[in-house]
């Protein structure tokens, strides 16, 4: 019988020739994740569990990266919990911020930790931006977690398929967090409730695998278990300068069932802005009015690649960030860092008027390094805009894309980079 | 299982920034948790929660972060139960790991009032609201999870089944 590309997976690691949606299957896991506010959580539970050790230190891989460099005392005693744990048990993939350290979401593809067709689930939401390598890769807490650290399976319900097919020219301006955007603003952010998004078409199949990292990052704001993308020559290519280790890919059948298909013709998108306090509560930016900003981040998981960040430097170069702006921008991990450096992105950025910081989630969670006040208002590139995400319960988060943020820093207000 | 308390009633979308702000999360201990949970969304919250108190929310409560300090938080306040018209799926995964109780019941979660006092019993999902006498029949668990559930939780049921597999104790 025919299956989608997650259902592909799943069955393959469930050890099963079929599976259906609703089947509940214990699936053995590839890679399991934790990050520094939930692996201590996660590190107490696995010590509870009084097992020998992990599944496989070669398959637990524990990011220090949301309070990183510590923000303070506390978050500092969580960072070196992780890190005498990643000691203890050998782990082959701790990382650290610095050498080759940076969000999470970030860090595991660029070192070709996380691969094609494999299982993959991680203690933060976002964990779903391996889809876009065409993993199966969801989040869960830090219980499942330390289950999964000490087994190496996990049980899960297989999800419900919904496609989406983009398709027509891209506007100028118009990248694949656009596209995402748009899509959360169509079905809504339950929209996809437990299932898996995969998205297709010719649009996807031209777009880079920054861009997809940033679409399938997104799914979960859509409620979506995971967001997956078909390997091909894009993905093999990205794989193999990375890493010699073997993987197994896996294709959806074509006419597997699917329960819903939403086609989009992308030339009718414009770049879009998701205003408070949801992201899909999204208006196309010539629609925005005129919206004063205080802070503008650049950066996190969704857009802290080296494309995002070449991005926003065709935006600032030769201009000035606004004298009554914050423009903060932080590469999502060290290799994008060195990249920018290399390309002279980050004097570009310096140049301008903006604040550079070091590789870390930074001001997306609110954490520090960019936290807003009453009623400050912060065009970001990140993924979330809940009432409190960056700070102050009445402050305020745009979510947009790297251009149209850098474009914002300029003028002071919400703007398109066309205005410029 | 019998609970009761008083309702503590919010929209759709509850999501787990709100539960516990990104601010808050240098600590795991759940009563330090707890002294800043819903504070965003109602300031009043954590100075008047009554151990035993019960959420009753809209759609797609507990969206967003994977953060387990959420329902951690939640138990850390007193709250004895969750009633929703629906649950993210991580939020969902995490109460049950936790043995938080979450019931999914839209027609409750609409009906109930905010202050109402309101009697679960967890073993067959009937929710009755105590001040209108209506009674409600919450979505049961898939058998699955009421194997975690009864056992109290994913460590412990997973220990249960190492034991098992290994045939010895710790
Ligand atoms: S950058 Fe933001 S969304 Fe991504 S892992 Fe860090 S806190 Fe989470």
């Amino acid at each position: 019988m025919a299956m989608t590309l997650a259902e592909k997976i799943l069955a393959a690691h469930a050890g099963l020739k079929h599976v259906s949606p609703g089947d509940l299957i214990e699936a053995r896991v590839d890679m399991v994740l934790a990050n520094d506010i939930t692996a201590p959580l996660a590190i107490g539970q696995f010590q509870r569990l009084n097992v020998p050790g992990l599944f496989d230190r070669q398959r637990v891989a524990l990011v220090q990266d949301h309070f990183v460099p510590p923000k303070d005392i506390a978050a500092a005693n969580q960072c070196k919990l992780v890190r005498s744990f990643a000691r203890e048990h050998g782990l082959a993939h701790y990382y650290e911020a610095g050498k080759t350290g940076g969000i999470e979401h970030v860090v595991l593809p660029e070192q070709g930790v996380v691969l094609p067709g494999e299982v993959v689930i991680g203690a933060d939401s976002h964990t779903c931006t391996y889809g876009a390598l065409g993993a199966f890769s969801t989040g869960m807490g830090s219980t499942d977690v330390a289950v999964a650290m000490a087994t190496g399976r996990i049980w899960m319900k297989v999800p419900e398929t919904i496609r989406f097919i983009y398709e027509g020219g891209l506007q100028p301006w118009v990248g694949a967090k656009d596209l995402i955007l748009y899509t959360i603003g169509d079905i809504g952010v339950e929209g996809a409730l437990y299932q898996a998004m995969e998205f297709g078409g010719p649009v996807i199949d031209a777009m880079g695998m920054d861009g997809r990292f940033t679409m399938a990052n997104m799914a979960v704001e859509a409620g979506a278990k995971a967001g997956l993308f078909a390997v091909d020559d894009t993905t093999l290519d990205y794989v193999r300068r990375r890493t010699g280790r073997p993987f197994t890919v896996y294709h959806g059948d074509p006419d597997a069932q699917c329960a819903l298909v939403r086609q989009y013709d992308v030339s009718e998108i414009e770049p879009q802005v998701a205003f408070p306090h949801l992201p899909s509560n999204t208006r196309p930016v010539s629609q925005a009015g005129h919206v004063s900003i205080d802070q503008v981040f650049i950066g996190s998981c969704t857009n802290g690649r080296i494309s995002d960040l070449r991005l926003a430097a065709r935006v600032l170069g030769g201009r000035q960030v606004d004298s009554q702006v914050r423009c903060i921008i932080i590469p999502g991990d060290a290799t994008a860092y060195r990249q920018a450096l290399a390309e002279g992105l980050i004097e570009t950025f310096v140049e301008a008027g903006a604040m550079v910081g070091t590789p870390s989630c930074g001001p997306c969670l609110g954490g520090h390094s960019g936290v807003l006040g009453e009623g400050e208002r912060c065009i970001s590139t990140t993924n979330r805009n809940f009432v409190g995400r960056m700070g102050h319960v009445k402050s305020e988060v745009y979510l947009a894309n790297p251009a149209v943020a850098a474009a914002s820093a300029i003028l002071g207000r919400i703007a398109a980079p066309a205005e410029l | 299982m019998k609970l009761t308390g008083k309702a503590w009633k919010f929209g759709d979308n509850v999501n787990t920034d709100v539960i516990i702000p990104g601010r808050h999360l240098s600590t795991t201990d759940p009563k330090e948790l707890a002294r800043h949970c819903l504070e965003d969304l109602d300031p009043t919250f954590t100075s008047q929660v009554q151990p035993g108190d019960i959420i009753v929310a809209g759609k797609n409560f507990g969206c967003g972060s994977s953060r387990e300090h959420a329902p951690l938080c939640l138990r850390g306040a007193g709250v004895s139960c969750v009633i929703a018209q629906s649950f993210a799926l991580i939020f969902f995964r995490n109460a049950i790991n936790l043995g938080l109780p979450i019931l999914e019941c839209p027609e409750a979660a609409r009906a109930i009032q905010a202050g109402h006092r309101i009697e679960v019993e967890l073993s067959t999902g009937q929710i009755t609201d105590r001040d209108t006498g209506h009674t409600f029949q919450a979505k049961p668990y898939p058998e699955f999870m009421l194997k975690i559930i009864n056992a109290g939780g994913l460590v412990p049921y997973t220990m249960k089944q190492m034991n098992a597999v290994n045939g010895s104790g710790t």
